[in-house]
């Protein structure tokens, strides 16, 4: 015993002091008066973060309502709601391509899928600049071929953000289907065909409702990186496109609210919470029923 | 079977194909436009490395690659050796406790990493510890343990436990045991964590945004602010050194897993 507490000391000493206390600490700097001049007074508690969240001091000094933060938060969990429906719409037919092809060709689409998963994600969200701005190559190459001039006029805008979580997100949605999807007893469908089902309807009645495992842990890994997401709303987005992610940045950069930012960096990991809670409560309301 | 037209999906296929275009056009055209000659950006005009002449030219951006690589090195080393230790521990173990120590080790892949990085960020403020690349690596360490943990976890929870028993019966302590059974079985698995771990620590842009100092910008960081001032062949070049280094150490550890695993 004294053998397994020291081998696990060095994992979670580390963890629990580097992240956990660091979330304690967070927790705490949200409850605490925001200093004159940026940071906080220790010791000096209020509720004004999690206020200012919902109301603000108007002129005379009354708290009138504010919706401003609730609506990037309404926005964040559009987007990331979005993103993660995108994402089941296309990666449920691709993992069903993938699982109907022959084994060595599968190991190998599983490692092409597999590899955006591992590469940089600035790198790839910076290629959508590339490709999306005013003179980019997609204009670019629209023109080249003869097909006129095109105007996108799609970087900057939540499209364009849209399109980079889809993009950012994409695989993990793809390898959770695949895997549920793996080790489909093809019997089942033979047995549906026998029974005069037509190809849509064994889709639907078969193959939908035994993915519906990996479609729900890759709704989850989608939506729950989607709403804390950073890179893609900074780089596509704009200026326009705030979420969550920006807003507690900013707290921290050009607004010196810490304890603004730790409030709204608290509320977005209760969130998260809530979705994982969510999630295993329907996973074990279907183990166990 | 009632005839193979039937296991084809011609719709999944059609989409499934689009979506790996999907996925790897905009790499391709980044990297592409990282080896031409002109600078539109846009359109391709012969090959050329002049780009990459510019950015090992660049002292700023080698220092950059340079802390990115220390950082990936050691926060990957320690997170690997750390997490050999705990699966190692939690292998086959159910004692009072277990769960939560293995809820801790999974924390880092569940906090939002701009979540991470402000929370970490507070705590070096708080007790005074400096920023600077010593502070990136401490919070890459994090980052990284559960990249490293769960392939080895995985590992050792596939191998046969009658080889351990083998070896008590024959007189050899746990150490021993660890040392001359356990190990030569993970290693395929402990050299892929490791890599997934540096691939972890090279591609993380948020915690390193918050908790590198001045002096100690990794080159994500670099990137991350160039692009904010607009698009440029540098970056394209910079990008794509990013890109091949982490699909390089990506396809050696998956290549190690599936000879040995």
């Amino acid at each position: 015993m004294i053998r397994k507490v020291a081998l696990l000391a060095p994992a979670a000493l580390w963890i629990g002091v580097f992240l956990a206390a660091p979330l304690g600490l967070m927790a705490y700097v949200s409850t605490l008066q925001r200093g004159p001049g940026g940071g906080v007074i220790w010791g000096a508690h209020t509720a004004d973060a999690y206020v200012r969240f919902l109301f603000e001091r108007d002129l005379s000094d009354e708290w009138v309502i504010n919706t401003d933060y609730l609506r990037i938060f309404a926005r964040s969990i559009w987007l990331a709601g979005v993103t993660t429906l995108l994402c089941g719409m296309i990666a449920f037919p691709t993992a069903l391509w993938m699982v109907f092809q022959p084994p060595r060709q599968r190991l190998l689409l599983v490692f092409l899928v597999t590899v955006p998963f591992w590469t940089n994600l600035l790198v790839r969200t910076y290629a959508w600049i590339l490709l999306l701005r005013t003179g980019g190559v997609i204009e670019h190459a629209w023109a080249w071929s003869g097909l006129g001039t095109l105007r996108l006029n799609i970087l900057y805008t939540p499209w364009a953000t849209l399109i980079g979580l889809v993009y950012s997100f994409l695989p993990y949605m793809i390898l959770p289907i695949y895997v549920s999807l793996e080790r489909l007893d093809r019997r089942l469908v033979e047995a549906a065909y026998d029974l005069g089902a037509t190809k849509p309807r064994m889709i639907r009645r078969v193959i939908l409702p035994l993915s519906r495992p990996g479609l729900f842990a890759g709704g989850l890994l989608v939506f729950v990186p989607g709403l804390g997401a950073f890179v893609s709303p900074e780089l596509l987005g704009g200026g326009k496109t705030l979420m969550i992610g920006g807003l507690i940045q900013q707290q921290f950069g050009q607004a010196r609210n810490w304890p603004f930012g730790a409030a709204l960096s608290f509320v977005l990991l209760a969130l998260v919470l809530v979705a994982l809670v969510v999630r295993t409560l329907r996973v074990r309301g279907r183990v166990l029923p | 079977m009632t005839g193979l037209s039937l296991w084809r999906m011609p719709g999944a296929r059609v989409i499934g194909v689009a979506a790996l275009l999907f996925l790897y056009l905009p790499i391709l055209v980044l990297v592409a436009l990282s080896f031409s000659a002109d600078d539109s950006l846009a359109g391709w005009s012969g090959f050329s490395l002049r780009w990459y002449r510019a950015v090992f030219a660049d002292d700023n951006m080698l220092a950059a690659l340079r802390h990115s690589l220390v950082v990936a090195s050691c926060a990957a080393t320690f997170a690997t050796a750390s997490a050999i230790m705990a699966a190692v521990a939690l292998d086959r173990a159910r004692f009072r406790g277990s769960s939560t120590v293995e809820a801790l080790l999974g924390l880092p892949l569940v906090v939002p990493e701009i979540v991470a990085g402000i929370a970490v960020l507070l705590f070096f403020v708080l007790i005074g510890f400096r920023l600077g690349l010593i502070s990136v690596i401490v919070a890459h360490i994090v980052l990284v343990i559960p990249l490293a943990y769960l392939p080895i976890r995985a590992r050792l929870s596939g191998l046969d436990p009658s080889l351990k028993e083998a070896a008590a019966d024959l007189y050899a302590g746990p150490v021993a045991c660890f040392r001359r059974i356990t190990l030569p079985l993970i290693r395929p698995a402990i050299a892929a964590g490791f890599m997934l771990a540096f691939i972890g620590s090279l591609g993380d842009v948020v915690v390193s945004y918050f908790v590198a100092g001045p002096g100690a910008t990794t080159l994500p960081v670099y990137v991350f602010a160039m692009v904010r001032m607009g698009v440029s062949p540098e970056v394209n070049a910079a990008s794509t050194l990013l890109l091949l280094i982490s699909i390089a150490v990506f396809t050696l550890s998956s290549r190690i897993s599936r000879r040995f695993m």
